[in-house]
């Protein structure tokens, strides 16, 4: 990799996960600004802003205050007695962010936006969205904070995730269809970057993974770092110790960067599961890390499926949250270190996980989270019985009903 | 040593000419209408021609610059190909010639050897929008080594004391973006407030502007307050209307004229 000429190729103190990303929002050689001047200055306010407000105790009561009495937290976690038997060959749980209001983990980022909006005095948000999560719960906190919200959604998505676009219209928020492109996750995140470089001065761009120009993707895992706290510290009172092996779907990557990055700099085995969609093999997935290069797309350079010709290509995945041909640069960094392990499971493995943890724990996931789920069939075969495995489930399957219904 | 852009704008400021750019992107409306239309565009009066490397995510595009980058992928065009077709334009012309696009290409493509062929092929400078002044350096330094010119914008919500950094990092000219948004959109009043607000603090570089200057009465308002203006999304939109190269040089003459009646 020649071209990343210019770039700090060092590799991270090991133990120094905490200390990233650097000043200029790089997680070792990934991260950084790539976008349109327009956008510098709201992105130099948005990281003074944001500084602030991390030094701000009232600020962070604030967020904590909302996570409990709006969102729900803490989310338990649940022994899956069932699974566990059914594999015999570790002790597996839950961490139910499908309990959260809205149904998934996207609402603890979006809290924690809105409440920026909210002390930057913008009166309009816009957010993107795949699988229609992250919008719901940024359609949401908007109406509790009574900000307007435009929210851009690919026209294929709506059709997959129609109860999603219904839920969104139904909280005040407007929906506006992206026909251009793949009309997926990708052409929606540009279409909310225009909207953004035109409307600047007014707007606040809720991104909805950890993805973007920096501090979108710090910010982002932050927020989502709620997750990993309260698992470390459910897993004390559960079972004395912490857990072997934790293990998330990665899409963009915020459920799992949440879950991981407590644990980061523990001993703790992670594993990132992305969507192999209909098999590596025939090229229609959306396995970024495991298949991908680095390469700019969205405002920061990562793991891309691109072409030899550098042309992003089309991801392919029947879950629209992970149907993205980009992935966090944090992700990037850490599959570079070694420190997280990215493998991928295809639509049908999904599918079947999703039908197994229902049918053994009554819990109907979301098809993304299914993917975490679905990797245990090959956890599974190497595990030892005493070994402690969490699974995120970062979503619940309402969503994904009409596509399960299907098989 | 100061290259054939260098020359030809800053020699236009020193004259009191307005310089006039032209935007096109690469391979469109078809593969081979590139080298044709660079001679119509220089018929017509332009200085200088940006060529548009296309790019399957264009987020900092209008709806026409977007539908003509997906036109031109379609139409086979790559970083390779565009070289040649510069180094056919420059057979026959000294028309100076800017290359713009987004990063991940020339990124893929290797930095090194990009600006290494395009130099080659006589390429004079490069727009990179979405390479911010902090991330700029790993390009300019081959930027400066090929003797070419490192184009970055400037925008209504860049603060002065950056203007002045990016105007000491520029070569070439320094691109002035009229409005906030993307390409294509409207102008008003207030972007020309916000350009001549601009030009006090831009003072190394001819200052051009563009986004938005879509007929040749903006083109002369925006002339006003600066050295000169980039016409994009108006030429695309002529293409997409079949416009043939003949009449493209009557089109362009008019912008000519326009800018010519500043001074």
């Amino acid at each position: 990799m020649t071209w990343r000429n210019g770039v700090n190729h060092e590799k991270a103190d090991v133990h120094g996960f905490s200390g990233i990303p650097d000043a200029r929002g790089y997680y070792g050689a990934y991260g950084g600004r790539f976008v349109p001047e327009t956008l510098i200055s709201a992105l130099d306010e948005l990281e003074a802003l944001y500084g602030d407000a991390r030094r701000d105790p009232s600020f962070a009561a604030e967020y904590e205050s909302m996570l409990r009495s709006f969102a729900g937290r803490p989310t338990p976690v649940t022994y899956a007695e069932r699974l566990s038997a059914h594999y015999a060959k570790a002790r597996i749980f839950l961490k139910r962010e499908d309990l959260c209001h809205t149904g998934a983990h996207k609402i603890n980022n979006t809290i924690g936006q809105i409440l920026l909006a909210k002390r930057s005095g913008k009166s309009r948000v816009i957010a993107e969205t795949g699988a229609g999560q992250h919008g719901v719960a940024t359609a949401t906190v908007a109406a509790k904070l009574g900000m307007e919200c435009i929210v851009y959604m690919g026209e294929e998505d709506m059709g997959r995730q129609s109860l999603n676009v219904h839920r969104m219209e139904m909280l005040g928020a407007r929906v506006v269809p992206v026909t251009s492109g793949t009309r997926t996750l990708k052409d929606a995140t540009s279409e909310a970057l225009r909207d953004w470089v035109t409307n600047v001065r007014d707007t606040f761009y809720i991104i909805g993974s950890v993805v973007g120009p920096h501090p979108y993707p710090q910010m982002v895992r932050d927020f989502q770092s709620v997750i990993g706290r309260e698992t470390r510290a459910q897993m004390d009172a559960l079972v004395g110790r912490d857990p072997d092996i934790l293990v998330a779907c990665v899409g963009g990557g915020s459920n799992a960067i949440g879950f991981f990055h407590p644990f980061l700099e523990s001993s703790v085995r992670m594993v990132g599961v992305e969507a192999a969609g209909l098999g590596i093999e025939t090229g229609k997935h959306a396995a970024t890390l495991t298949q991908g290069t680095p390469g700019v797309l969205h405002g920061s350079l990562s793991y891309l499926l691109q072409d030899a010709e550098g042309q992003v290509q089309l991801a392919h995945s029947l879950s629209a949250g992970l149907d993205y041909p980009g992935v966090g640069p944090e992700h990037s960094y850490l599959k570079d270190e070694g420190r997280v392990h990215y493998v991928s499971v295809t639509d049908r493995e999904a599918l079947q996980a999703a039908r197994l943890l229902s049918r053994l724990e009554g819990i109907i996931p979301a098809l993304e989270t299914a993917h975490a789920v679905a990797y245990l069939e090959k956890l599974m075969l190497t595990t030892r019985p005493e070994e402690v495995v969490v699974v995120n489930i970062s979503g619940r399957g309402d969503k994904d009903i009409t596509t399960y219904a299907r098989i | 040593m100061i290259n054939a852009l260098e020359q030809r704008l800053s020699g236009n400021r020193e004259r009191g000419v307005a310089s006039l750019v032209f935007f096109v992107t690469a391979g469109y409306p078809t593969a081979d209408a590139t080298v044709e239309l660079a001679q119509a565009l220089e018929e017509g009066g332009a200085d200088a021609l940006e060529i548009g490397m296309p790019f399957s995510d264009p987020m900092a595009d209008g709806p026409m610059i977007q539908k003509s980058s997906a036109v031109a992928l379609a139409n086979g065009v790559n970083v390779p190909w565009i070289f040649e077709q510069v180094a056919r334009i420059r057979n026959r012309s000294p028309l100076p010639i800017v290359l713009m696009g987004y990063v991940n290409p020339v990124l893929r493509y290797g930095v090194g050897r990009f600006f290494a062929d395009a130099a080659d092929a006589g390429v004079n400078g490069v727009i990179l929008p979405e390479v911010p002044l902090e991330e700029w350096p790993r390009f300019g330094d081959h930027v400066a080594a090929h003797y070419l010119s490192g184009i970055l914008l400037a925008t209504p919500t860049t603060p002065a004391e950056r203007v002045r950094a990016i105007d000491a990092a520029s070569s070439g000219f320094l691109y002035a973006v009229s409005s906030t948004g993307v390409t294509g959109g409207n102008t008003d009043e207030q972007a020309l407030i916000n350009v001549a607000g601009m030009r006090t603090l831009v003072t190394k570089n001819p200052m051009l502007v563009g986004f938005g200057v879509s007929t040749p009465a903006q083109a002369l308002a925006f002339a006003k307050v600066s050295d000169g203006v980039i016409i994009g999304s108006a030429l695309i939109r002529q293409l997409e209307n079949g416009q043939k190269s003949s009449e493209i040089s009557v089109w362009a003459r008019d912008f000519r004229s326009g800018l010519d009646a500043r001074s």
